[in-house]
């Protein structure tokens, strides 16, 4: 399994590396989709050129960094291209592993719910094989690190690249079944970019079910486990921001820079999704990091119903991102409408995108306890409804 | 043969008077010389030494032939039997701490101290009238030295010639710290000189810009001195030294760059006849704070190196004497300049808020001689909240122009003259200095068309980003909240009725 990995790792700094070096990068550092004011690499850049003249980053409103970006670039300012593809490189060695332990785990409770019957008996060509698992963690690196938003992401140094990477360093620290270590990088992606709070609870939810301690409220272990998780959790995060605030003698950045019980990590796929779909200034780098999931549903393929029509939206509408950002800004002929239909369809894409595999997924659990072939009282062949 | 005898009894005898009766005239030598000294504050020290040596035997003949050395002077000597004088009138006072250990320091006001030789029966009373004559020559109030203000020191003041004994009843040191030094003090001491003030490094004694100095001293000094190295024979010796410091602030708005003629508002042209040596000695030793370097223009033909106050200096050398020294311009003007390797600059630079404050950058840059600079700035304009567009957007949005504030070397040194006196166009910018006057220019100011949204938008988006949210929200709840159950096939219902109906008509069969 290294060497394929270690293959698309190079071919992955390859491409990087060349963009990097041709006339696109400056091109593509500019583009909206890629970059937001809240990633943007020429504000970072700003930020550290006030700090030298002794002015406060943050006392324009152009700085949206948090200070520990700050100080790390200031070590690694000479070194860019290659903290970012470096990150690229740790986000996807960190999925390719958690994805590991994640088939693992998948593999062990699919065996026991087999051994203790749970399952309908006709629902041989639904259960998992580790076969077709077997590939599973290098096409979710592959995934992530061939993407097209991840590559313009990573050419234009957006920072969100390095959200990513924390937020895969929690996924990775919570499938390992380390609480300790998961707070912290939930704390740092956190502190970051305010949403991966919300990935506190799937989080948890995975460690508890980890250990087996059932999610009751009246279970005490339950109570025990997660006051030590949150805990953690809070004090990473507290003792973050004031090393900020020793970093930079200030609480300025605090006003500049600041969401399936049974599936927790399906349940923070969603969440991630859902964060890339409703922050206020998304980028395709946030894409870029739930996209890499989609290997890991591969079974779910055959319960989609719109998966061609939302492939067809995705990938026009990152097409006419452009062009329509070049009518209305630079050619004066369309106007801000136009733009904003795009994204707003780009958005629904999205959110049919996600429904459908949550869709997709509730209906192979259905099947899995209910059998694959159902039929009604007359012998028909039925039809699931939602109901 | 009684021919002969009476040309040599001829010679002899027009021989004769010259060799018993008249002595040949005493030989007087004049040295002059000018050191320059930047002081570490960023000031100029610039000390003036004019020597003259006078080969006689003061004491012994009468003389009456006086060529370089002052007869006033002279006949002082002879009249009070004086072994040494020294007097010296200063205004200011010399500041160690900043200007570092000087040559020769006085104290503020006059200083009179003499020595008299062996032969003089009363002491005070020769000081008294030596006083008072010296008040004469010098325009100075040295008539109020009395015994009121005179000692006689035991140890502090040693003779600074040659001196056989050295006994302290000949010794008077008197101090007038309330005397003011002015024009009329310089003017007679000045004429003491053999060039006076026409040639030679007196040229730059002028009145107006000697005392526009933190510290003036100017000072005589007569004394004894060995005529060779096996004092055979005593010589006199007349130094008569000038002291001024150049006030960098007040004299060129804190530039440390100085040249003859910013000190003296003159340049030298030739060197004095009456001279056997005219020099300027510049001090190249000091490399200055902030890794400056001294540059010294015209580049010296040679250097002097020693041990001056226990430090090693380096000196430049400028013989005016030597011809090639003034020869290509006619005139030497000695300039000294500080060479700093290129610094940033000052930038002062105070980020927008959003409406609140605007973008403030100011830049203090040396442009570099012959060169094109160019500054340029990226900015991005945050866009506008809908209400607070104008009403004609579609003007653009201005960018206000640069300032550009800027001191200009000048070619032609320029008068400061009197304000009220020069014509308005000239009086426009203060200007201190002659040296570069001022000019502030500005650029245009830039139109920015900026994209200017639909005005129509903000019901387009609420619309329909509700409505996107809508289905978001609606497709999780059912989601979440629903579970997959087996759908009872249903008959009936008034659609499919009537849809049979319709088909029964057709003849299709029916649903």
């Amino acid at each position: 399994m290294a060497a394929p990995l270690a293959l698309v790792l190079v071919v992955a700094v390859t491409v990087r590396a060349a963009l990097f070096r041709s006339s696109l990068a400056e091109f593509i550092s500019e583009r909206v989709e890629v970059v937001s004011p809240l990633s943007s690499w020429k504000r970072v850049v700003e930020g550290l050129s006030l700090l030298d003249l002794g002015v406060s980053p943050y006392s324009g409103a152009v700085f949206h960094e948090t200070p520990l970006i700050i100080y790390l670039f200031h070590f690694l300012i000479d070194y860019a291209e290659l903290v970012f593809m470096i990150t690229d490189a740790l986000t996807a060695i960190a999925l390719y592993f958690a994805i590991q332990d994640f088939n693992k785990v998948v593999f062990k409770k699919q065996k026991l719910l087999l051994e203790l019957d749970q399952y309908a008996p006709d629902v041989a060509e639904l259960i998992r094989t580790p076969m077709e698992m077997r590939y599973i963690p290098l096409k979710v690196a592959m995934f992530y690190l061939l993407n097209p938003y991840t590559i313009l992401s990573c050419v234009a140094k957006s920072t969100c690249a390095i959200n990513n990477t924390l937020i895969a360093f929690f996924i990775l620290a919570t499938m390992k079944g380390s609480a300790f270590l998961s707070a912290i990088f939930l704390a740092l992606a956190t502190y970051q970019s305010l949403y991966p709070l919300t990935l506190f609870v799937p989080g948890l939810l995975y460690l508890l079910q980890r250990q087996y301690i059932p999610v009751k409220v009246k279970s005490k272990a339950f109570w025990i486990f997660s006051w030590e998780y949150a805990m953690m959790y809070v004090g990473s995060l507290v003792v973050v921001v004031c090393l900020s605030f020793f970093l930079l003698s200030s609480w300025d950045f605090i006003p500049a820079v600041y969401g399936f019980m049974e599936h927790p990590i399906f349940f923070m796929f969603i969440q991630i999704a859902i964060i890339a779909i409703f922050k206020s200034y998304p980028t395709v780098g946030d894409v870029a990091l739930y996209m890499a999931f989609f290997p890991v549903w591969n079974h779910l393929y055959r319960f989609l119903r719109n998966i061609f029509v939302l492939a067809c939206i995705i990938i026009i509408c990152s097409l006419l991102f452009p062009v329509l950002w070049h009518l209305w800004i630079y050619a004066g002929s369309a106007n801000s409408n136009f733009f904003y239909a795009i994204t707003l369809t780009f958005n629904i894409g999205q959110i049919l995108l996600i429904s459908d595999y949550f869709y997709a997924f509730l209906r192979r659990e259905y099947y899995l306890t209910h059998g694959l072939y159902l039929t009604t009282k007359d012998g028909t062949e039925a039809m699931l409804v939602l109901k | 043969m009684a021919a002969a005898v009476r040309l040599v009894l001829l010679v002899l005898l027009l021989l004769g008077p010259g060799v018993w009766g008249q002595a040949e005239p005493p030989r007087d030598s004049l040295r002059e010389e000018l050191v320059i000294t930047p002081l570490p504050s960023g000031d100029v020290a610039a000390t003036f030494q004019f020597r003259t040596r006078w080969d006689s035997e003061l004491q012994r003949e009468g003389v009456s032939h006086y060529r370089l050395f002052p007869k006033a002077l002279g006949q002082l000597i002879s009249k009070y039997s004086l072994r040494e004088l020294h007097l010296s009138l200063t205004q200011g006072f010399w500041r160690t701490r900043y200007w570092g250990t000087p040559f020769l320091q006085a104290p503020s006001g006059a200083e009179l101290w003499a020595w008299f030789q062996d032969s003089v029966t009363d002491v005070d009373e020769s000081w008294k009238e030596l006083s008072n004559v010296l008040s004469g020559i010098f325009c100075a109030s040295l008539n109020f030295i009395d015994s009121t203000n005179t000692v006689t020191p035991t140890a502090s003041f040693k003779p600074l010639g040659l001196a056989n004994g050295t006994d302290h009843s000949f010794l008077r040191y008197a101090v007038l710290p309330r005397e003011v030094v002015c024009t009329e003090n310089l003017t007679p001491w000045k004429k003491l000189l053999p060039c006076s003030s026409k040639a030679g490094l007196s040229v730059l004694l002028k009145a107006d810009r000697l005392f526009h100095t933190s510290y003036h001293s100017q000072a005589v000094h007569i004394r004894p001195v060995c005529r060779n190295a096996r004092c055979t024979s005593v010589s006199w010796e007349l130094r008569q030294t000038l002291s001024v410091v150049f006030d960098a602030f007040i004299t060129g708005q804190g530039k440390k760059d100085w040249s003859l003629f910013r000190m003296f508002s003159r340049t030298l042209t030739e060197p004095c006849p009456l001279a056997s040596e005219s020099r300027v000695y510049v001090d190249i030793t000091s490399s200055g704070q902030d890794n400056e370097t001294l540059e010294v223009y015209p580049p010296p033909l040679t250097t002097y190196q020693d041990v001056i106050l226990g430090t090693r200096k380096t000196y430049a050398v400028y013989d005016l004497l030597d011809a090639a020294v003034v020869s290509t311009s006619r005139s030497l003007n000695v300039q000294l300049k500080w060479k700093r390797p290129p610094e940033n600059g000052y930038i002062h630079y105070q980020p927008a808020q959003d409406r609140m404050q605007p973008h403030l950058l100011e830049m203090l840059i040396q442009l570099p001689a012959n060169s094109i600079t160019k500054v340029s700035i990226q900015f991005e304009r945050a866009l506008l909240k809908w209400t607070e567009y104008t009403p004609d957007p579609n003007h653009g949005f201005y960018v206000s122009p640069s300032v550009l504030s800027a001191l200009v070397p000048s070619v032609v040194a320029a008068k400061p003259g009197d304000w009220e006196e020069s014509p308005l166009f000239n009086s426009l910018f203060p200007v201190s200095d002659g040296s570069s006057y001022f000019v502030r220019l500005y650029t245009e100011p830039l139109l920015v068309s900026l994209p200017t949204p639909d005005f129509s938008m903000p019901y387009n988006v609420v619309c329909l980003t509700c409505t996107v949210v809508a289905v978001c929200y609606g497709s999780f709840y059912n989601l979440l909240t629903r579970t997959f159950q087996i759908e009872e096939p249903r008959k009936g219902g008034l659609v499919k009725r009537l849809a049979n109906l319709i088909r029964r008509a057709r003849g299709v069969p029916p649903l």
